[in-house]
């Protein structure tokens, strides 16, 4: 075993501590599949707009609170935002405009 | 590839240690496996630095990726299978020594 | 409201989910965020809705049938198993199979070795050829305990192994992904390709399971 002094990010988690394996699943809903679709169209070759390590390193860096409490494709959303501001594809301020559009127009009920 | 590329120096059956290394940012070695030796199974192929990749940088130089064999004896103080259980880890070779250099130079 | 909700289909050999949370009327942040994203993508002109709308059903149409169709062909063809071994990727373009862009390495279970999958960085997965992983390998619990403690992991997936059999773990981290083989269950003499790939189920190609046996 290495060194225990040394730091170990939250995500690399090989051999730590941990309870029993709950087999559950659930059937992924429809944001999730898009969310993994953006995640698979945005790293196609013929974009390059995002590469499999900048979503995991941008993960990996949500810290422990938040690595545990989100989801798995709610980290990669917000992955791939952070990924899509870091390389000037979208910007944050109109990342923050569409939101508070989209919060809108579901509470609406135009959503 | 057209990426600049670090030349494979290890073949299947070499003994090697991984890096006694901590730096922070995206690592693809687990901490779990720091400082531990293996034996190389095989090359895999020769891939971009995902830790540069990871910056959206273009991943050069390419380094070569090997899947390394440990035996899990070895790995866990606490291991209670069989002495012939491993766990094999595809590790780049910029983290990767010769074991017997190490093993030189704790005896030195 | 087509935004949120689809109807969830079953997989064969899926265990049953529990209930899902009633958030049809409620958006969540991260809900909104995917929406938001997608829709600022779709006005710059780098994704197109029919684009997200064709990754997301062939996606849908992945699952494990497909790495089981490469399991039965190596049961049935000595072969092709070898084929598997030399070269993954092109083992899975012979029986039709789309492998996506990363090296699939497929490692054999045999009386005497058993293999498990896991990545415990993150949660790589051959995903081309089964379809989106499981939730709980993906599950900080599976990630942390399999890598030290693969014997009693799998005894809590109901799969007790002898010493005699040694377990080799793969830690999936970088740019292969992996398959198992698992060994074709007795009482399969002359059975045909179909057949066989019914048993290979998805928790035997990832390790935790052996296949099914010809009584269920």
């Amino acid at each position: 075993m290495s060194d225990p002094e040394h730091p170990r990010s939250h995500h690399d988690m090989g051999g730590q501590p941990a309870g029993p394996v709950q087999p559950t699943e659930h059937a992924y809903v429809l944001w999730e599949k898009r969310v993994d679709a953006l995640m698979v169209l945005l790293s196609r070759k013929d974009r390059r707009l995002l590469t499999v390590d900048e979503l995991r390193k941008n993960i990996e860096g949500l810290g422990p609170e938040a690595y545990d409490k989100m989801t798995y494709y709610e980290r990669w959303i917000h992955s791939i935002s952070q990924t899509l501001i870091q390389r000037g594809v979208i910007t944050i301020d109109e990342l923050g405009r569409k939101i508070a559009d989209v919060e809108q127009r579901h509470d609406r009920g135009e959503l | 590839m057209s990426l600049p590329a670090v030349p494979a120096r290890f073949k299947t059956g070499d003994r090697v240690q991984v890096r006694r290394a901590f730096p922070p940012g995206h690592v693809r070695t687990p901490w779990y496996i720091r400082g531990l030796a293996g034996t190389i199974q095989r090359l895999c192929g020769t891939y971009p630095n995902p830790e540069e990749l990871a910056y959206a940088r273009s991943g050069a130089p390419a380094q070569p990726l090997y899947r390394v064999r440990f035996l899990q004896r070895e790995v866990w103080p606490d291991y209670s299978g069989s002495p012939l259980d491993t766990v094999d880890i595809e590790i780049y070779q910029h983290w990767l020594d010769p074991a017997q250099e190490a093993d030189h130079e704790r005896a030195a | 409201m087509s935004e949120l909700h689809d109807h969830p289909h079953e997989h064969p050999h899926e265990h049953p989910h529990p209930t899902l949370p009633d958030h049809q009327e409620h958006l969540s942040y991260w809900q909104a965020m995917e929406v938001a994203v997608r829709e600022l993508l779709i006005e710059k002109g780098i994704v197109t809705a029919d684009e997200v709308r064709r990754q997301v059903e062939d996606m849908d149409g992945r699952n494990a049938g497909m790495g089981a169709k490469m399991v039965a062909r190596a049961w049935l063809d000595p072969a092709y198993k070898q084929r598997m071994f030399d070269d993954g990727n092109a083992a899975a373009e012979e029986v039709g199979l789309d492998h996506g862009a990363y090296k699939l390495v497929v490692v054999e279970n045999t009386p005497s070795v058993h293999n498990v999958i896991v990545c415990t960085l993150c949660s790589c997965y051959p995903r081309w050829l089964l379809g989106l992983p499981p939730d709980w390998y993906k599950s900080r619990n599976y990630r942390s305990r399999v890598v030290r403690e693969p014997r009693a992991v799998l005894r809590e997936f109901g799969l007790d192994l002898p010493d005699s059999v040694t377990v080799r773990v793969h830690d999936s981290t970088a740019d292969m992904r992996y398959l198992v083989l698992p060994l074709r269950p007795a009482g399969t003499e002359g059975w045909s390709e179909a057949q066989l790939a019914a048993l290979a189920t998805r928790d035997s190609m990832i390790g935790v399971a052996v296949a099914d046996s010809p009584q269920g």
